[in-house]
């Protein structure tokens, strides 16, 4: 489903991701992991046509997201870092808004949509704005408003950041009963070592831009002799601390070199 | 059309909800209509202008619009704060068509807008010179609005957040207010002020607003017409450049 071929992004002088080369087969949950600042939105923003690569190819479903963006952006749904959804819309309106974007007939987003949004458990909610929505309810129905126009990948980056174990059991649970049911791929990023475990399929850590293994969860713990996938996690990226952020001025320059960097 | 639709919907339902954000945005025109319009009254009566009031209702509505439709084409910086940017963006639709949503969606809130302006307007004394001049200056409303839309979607496709507000609003949006002639005749004045009045798009929406409702034209309204349909389209040109360069 996804093809990825010695992919590399330079934003002026900094390499943010290097040669990076994988591949996720169609009905898979694959688990993108990495420190911060390792490379993991920028590739994914090169796979979601928000970047264009420096040099590499890739293929979504056969396509090519720097040449046939609208193509490629039909078929895959994603769940941002950060928030993005309308709050001053209700639940319903957000989705709606999203399936008429994507082309989705009045009828099936209206159904789609229901179905969604009982399985995301915010049906009752459906007429509220989201603004008096918490922190889980908007990452539900974010991921809800990522499916509604059926894709066939989702990407979900990060998507269970600074939720309780609770919702976070619960919100994986729904997106593994959907990749059953549907034959979604998903793409994942998480800085939970024991979700990406329990969940993905194939794992792959990237750090300073490089892919450093991929394989299953067990390959991984067994290439590293790790009992736990953070024991392996941490043994092939090291225990340091990524200073991301400290230097704003660096910032501000990564910033500057991002919006230049565009072509 | 859908695409269009959806995001003009979109607009008009954040302006709908957003009360206080009416409220406020009334403040100014009622502030400067009896502050000025009965403060400077007696003076402009003196000086042989006449009604002042008559004279300052169209200047007060292409005001409203001017503000609020600046305002909505600046909104897309929350989006971007807000993250919705992101959503619009990985859509599969052409740029363009999301722009021209917004933008008609932004517009048709400044029309709003400047309706109930008109209303105050009429409270206050101001009496438009016949009815059947309403649909036109119902078309210099339409067309400030997309103009000036257009305008601060551009302004908001540059900048990257709230903080080069006011400068905007400094040095772009009050002197585009000031120099328009809403608040005082445009004939005799000094050349170069004469310049930058002409210069100042606004001007010939005031000038066209005044022609439709009070039958008091300089330029023509033919002329202002044509000079606002030809700057909103130069604008909507730029603007939707502008959105089809940003990235998430």
């Amino acid at each position: 489903m996804i093809k990825v071929e010695h992919l590399t992004k330079t934003f002026g002088e900094i390499k943010a991701v290097r040669d990076v080369s994988f591949q996720v087969g169609t009905g898979e949950i694959f688990a993108f992991l990495g420190p911060n600042g390792a490379g993991k939105t920028t590739t994914i923003k090169m796979l979601t046509t928000l970047l264009r690569p420096t040099s590499g190819t890739i293929e979504i479903d056969g396509l090519d997201p720097a040449h046939q963006q609208n193509e490629v952006r039909k078929r895959f749904g994603i769940v941002f870092q950060d928030p993005s959804l309308d709050d001053e819309l209700t639940a319903f309106e957000n989705l709606d808004l999203h399936g008429a974007l994507y082309h989705v007939p009045r009828k099936v987003r209206t159904e789609r949509g229901e179905s969604l949004l009982k399985l995301f458990e915010l049906w009752d909610r459906r007429n509220d704005p989201v603004k008096q929505f918490s922190g889980g309810m908007r990452r539900r129905l974010e991921i809800a408003r990522g499916l509604l126009h059926t894709p066939k990948v989702i990407f979900l980056d990060e998507p269970t950041l600074g939720l309780d174990p609770q919702t976070r059991n619960q919100l994986w649970a729904q997106v593994k009963k959907l990749n059953e049911e549907e034959r979604v791929t998903v793409f994942l990023t998480t800085h939970y070592m024991d979700e990406a475990d329990r969940v993905a399929h194939r794992v792959a850590i990237i750090d300073h831009g490089t892919i450093v293994a991929q394989g299953t969860p067990a390959e991984l713990k067994q290439q590293t002799n790790s009992e736990t996938l953070e024991q392996a996690f941490l043994a092939l990226t090291g225990s340091s601390i990524r200073d991301e952020g400290a230097d704003s001025n660096r910032d501000l320059r990564n910033m500057a070199a991002m919006w230049r960097g565009r072509k | 059309m859908t695409t269009i639709y959806i995001l003009w919907l979109r607009q008009l339902k954040r302006y709908i909800r957003s009360k206080p954000r009416i409220i406020a945005s009334l403040g100014q025109p009622l502030l400067y209509l009896f502050g000025f319009g009965f403060g400077f009254g007696p003076v402009f009566q003196k000086a042989g202008q006449g009604n002042y009031i008559q004279f300052l209702a169209p200047g007060m509505i292409g005001m409203t619009i001017l503000f609020t439709s600046i305002f909505s084409g600046i909104e897309l910086l929350f989006d971007r704060q807000f993250g919705f940017l992101k959503e619009m963006l990985v859509a599969p639709q052409p740029r363009l068509l999301l722009m021209i949503g917004r933008t008609l969606g932004g517009a048709t809130t400044a029309i709003f807008q400047g309706t109930i302006v008109i209303v105050i307007c009429v409270i206050a004394g101001f009496r438009p010179a016949s009815l059947s001049a309403l649909p036109m200056a119902f078309a210099f409303m339409v067309l400030v609005a997309i103009l000036f839309t257009a305008l601060g979607t551009t302004i908001a496709c540059v900048l990257t957040d709230m903080q080069g507000f006011q400068m905007i609003m400094g040095f772009l949006i009050m002197p585009i207010f000031f120099l328009s002639g809403a608040l005082f005749p445009l004939k005799g004045l000094p050349t170069a002020m004469q310049i930058l009045t002409r210069i100042d798009p606004l001007t010939y929406g005031v000038d066209g607003l005044r022609g439709a409702m009070n039958g008091t034209s300089n330029f023509g309204m033919g002329f202002d017409l044509l000079v606002l349909g030809g700057i909103a389209l130069v604008f909507m040109a730029i603007g939707a450049r502008q959105f089809s360069r940003i990235e998430a």
